[in-house]
């Protein structure tokens, strides 16, 4: 069986999705299932499952918001309550400074919206395997799609929590100027941010199962390393380099620059750091689990 | 690859590999890990590191399919039989792209679906109608497709009135018919199906065997179908393939195929099955070998309609235990359970045991219709209600109408499965008496 005939057969098809149900005989792909051969294509294939990653998402909204009060009171309650507790704690009790004249309120819940974003595609795509390994183990797709799902329920929560920023706003009478456009990139940019760890750690989770519980550590950690509670401007000016590989770093700083007016200054050098540290992640995550998703239905 | 030709596979072979303690858990935690590399780095300074596993861990290499060769022709159905463990999932599983072979490799024509449960991915809070869109992409239909045939799975599935409501709530019976339904109605050129049909009342398991017998014959689709219904293999299959210890045994017509792998499984009474995957149970004692004697303690695994079956557990126990209950289920082909043998039901109270303890249960006059049964030993708690270990269906039994017993009639599984003892006469006098009864009232009337 010649290879070049393989590639040949499978260049010219289109997706399967969408195939005939009588396909054209002479146009029909051979796929070969040989050790390590599985990887190529992938990314085709990724595009061919499109729907089963959209149905994914749309089931786990759905079934996140069934039981729809305590669905939406969740992805309320939460930054609330940690917006207050930040506020008291580093503006009344450690007296730190807000950025400009934007109220401390405010500039907490500015970073705190792309870091609950952050933490709950962490947290949600790590266990996404292990919680669907009912169809790891019995349907081929391409796994990245389950991890993948998760993010668009991660963005419905932001979009709860968005819009209690913008009553957060009306009560302070503090509103964000035409810098607001640049919204999307920077929620962009914290997605990608999010799937590089995630990916490592989703795969890690699926060999090593108690690995999940390092996770609430991880991210109890992250949050007070991270600039939510505070402004990334009271980390003395000499560490502010170092401080910003951190990729959450910058993803604050851009929501909080964007969305208070720009009273908020924008330190390039380390938002670009940021950026990098962003895409090492993520290459690191796909690459990680590129190479141990092979095996997943094995482990699980 | 020939234009008829639409799977071949070239000395396949997929290995897992079996370590000591990775035995009951296939994942490693991470504190196992790094426990094993402290000590071994404690033992032998920086070279431990190295070797992941630490001394007392023994890694064997396992070959769940050693050499497979065979090529599927266009719009063939062929059935795959095997004993449970002979490496039949495995083979389905790598067809199916779900896991990859370790050497040799497949070449696959068209597009495959594969259904190794009825209804992968169901959701218990979502309506019968998302799940049939839900478990319809897991399947691989398109959206537009599901819609086009929506009308006809729900019709098949005869759930008409409960489409809004949540799967959650419906009888487990409408549950498999709404499941086998969204499978039965996808459209691909290679149809992989594995031991599902064992699921559903019988009237559906009849509707879905006809189902599948359409897909294979009018629509000229290819059709892999596993199964321990040997029935239904020959019913569906022209041809099989024969596997055991992971290698292919015999391939021909289904009726040959099938005879021999029954008459095979007859000498196999005596199963060492420490190392049995598939089992179930906490694992604090292990059943270590089965074996079926007849009442003059020889084993055999062919009992003749009404004659005594013995089981012969062996059982090892790594923690101390206080009056465990042993078993044994005896499964119908299909993989129904329709016996339960246990030592509480004699009220067997084996006391504080440990280490390596036998036991033995008597069945007098077995009475099951003939054909082939599988056994699965168990060991639970004092109450029944933890399982300690489960070897699911691990032997098989095959009864035989006993020579000269009634005649020559015949006990058809299809009339009924167990027979028990009953009674017959004609009585006479009751004949007379009705008679007499009649004609008096009558004379009475006049």
């Amino acid at each position: 069986m010649a290879n070049s005939l393989e590639q040949a057969s499978y260049s010219g098809l289109d997706d399967p999705m969408t195939l005939p149900d009588k396909p054209d005989a002479t146009h029909e792909r051979v796929l070969v299932l040989e050790a390590g051969r599985a990887e190529r294509h992938y990314w085709r294939d990724l595009w061919t499952y499109r729907e089963l990653f959209a149905i994914l998402a749309w089931r786990d909204l759905a079934v996140r918001y069934k039981q729809t009060a305590i669905g939406v009171a969740w992805a309320l309650i939460r930054p609330i309550l940690s917006m207050l507790v930040f506020t008291v704690l580093f503006s009344r009790v450690a007296k730190l400074p807000s950025v400009g004249h934007a109220p401390y309120a405010v500039m907490v819940f500015a970073g705190m919206l792309p870091w609950f974003l952050f933490s709950t595609i962490l947290n949600d795509a790590s266990i996404s395997l292990v919680t669907n390994s009912n169809l790891i183990s019995k349907v081929y797709f391409p796994r990245l799609i389950v991890p993948a799902a998760t993010i668009l329920v991660a963005l419905a929560d932001f979009a709860i929590t968005f819009g209690l920023l913008i009553l957060i706003m009306a009560w302070y009478r503090f509103f964000p100027d035409w810098r607001l456009i640049f919204l999307p990139c920077f929620l962009l940019l914290t997605i990608l941010a999010s799937l590089g760890p995630a990916l490592y750690i989703t795969a890690l989770n699926v060999k090593y199962r108690d690995f999940r519980y390092i996770i609430p550590f991880i991210l109890q950690f992250g949050l007070y390393v991270s600039p939510v509670g505070f402004s990334s401007t009271v980390v003395p000016e000499k560490w502010r380099l170092l401080y910003s590989l951190n990729p959450v770093v910058g993803v604050i700083d851009g929501f909080r620059w964007c969305l208070l007016r720009g009273e908020s200054q924008f330190y390039l050098p380390g938002f670009l750091l940021s950026i990098g540290a962003v895409v090492v992640w993520l290459w690191l995550g796909a690459w990680y689990f590129r190479k141990t998703e092979r095996t997943f239905a094995d482990l699980l | 690859m020939p234009d008829d030709i639409v799977i071949r596979a070239g000395s396949l072979g997929k290995k897992y590999l079996i370590g000591h303690d990775l035995e009951r858990e296939r994942y490693t935690t991470l504190r196992e890990v790094i426990a094993r590399k402290v000590k071994g780095l404690a033992r032998s300074g920086a070279n431990g590191f190295r070797a992941t596993m630490g001394s007392g861990q023994k890694i064997e290499e396992f070959w769940a399919l050693r050499e497979i060769n065979f090529e599927i022709k266009r719009g063939e159905v062929v059935g795959i039989i095997g004993r449970n463990g002979a490496g039949k999932s495995t083979l389905l599983k790598i067809l199916s792209r779900i896991t990859e072979p370790s050497e040799g490799r497949v070449e696959v024509k068209g597009r495959v679906a594969s259904l190794l449960e009825v209804g992968t991915g169901f959701h218990p809070e979502l309506t019968g109608r998302e799940n049939i869109y839900l478990n319809g992409s897991i399947l691989g239909m398109a959206r537009a497709e599901i819609s086009r045939k929506f009308d006809e799975i729900v019709a098949f599935a005869e759930v008409e009135r409960f489409l809004d409501t949540p799967v959650k709530r419906y009888s487990s019976g409408m549950h498999v018919r709404l499941a086998f339904s969204v499978a039965a109605h996808l459209e691909p050129e290679i149809l992989i199906v594995d031991e599902v049909l064992a699921v559903g009342d019988a009237a559906f398991q009849e509707k879905c065997i006809g189902k599948l017998n359409t897909v294979a014959k009018s629509d000229g689709r290819t059709v892999l179908f596993v199964s321990h219904n040997m029935s239904v293999v020959q019913q569906l299959c022209k041809r099989c393939i024969l596997l055991k210890d992971g290698q292919i045994r015999e391939t021909g017509e289904t009726s040959e195929v099938v005879g021999n792998y029954l008459s095979s499984s007859k000498q196999e009474s005596n199963v060492d099955i420490r190392n049995w995957s598939d089992r179930q149970g906490s694992g604090e004692a292990r059943i270590v070998q089965l074996t079926i004697t007849d009442d003059a303690a020889s084993p055999t695994s062919v009992f003749p309609l009404r004659s005594t079956v013995c089981f012969h557990l062996e059982t090892e126990f790594y923690e101390p235990l206080v009056d465990p209950c042993f078993g044994v289920v005896i499964h119908a082909s299909s993989g129904e359970p329709v016996l339960d043998l246990q030592s509480a039901h004699h009220g067997l109270r084996v006391g504080r045991v440990d280490g390596r303890v036998k036991i033995q249960g008597t069945f007098p006059s077995i009475g099951l219709y003939p054909g082939t049964y599988f056994v699965s030993p168990w060991i639970t708690d004092a109450a029944v209600q933890r399982s300690i270990d489960f070897v699911r269906m691990c032997c098989s039994i095959e009864v035989i109408p006993k020579p000269g017993d009634f005649g020559d009639l015949r006990l058809d599984p299809l009339w009924g499965k167990y027979w028990v003892n009953s009674e017959w006469k004609e009585i006479d006098p009751l004949k007379t008496e009705t008679r007499t009864h009649m004609f008096s009232a009558k004379s009475n009337g006049n």
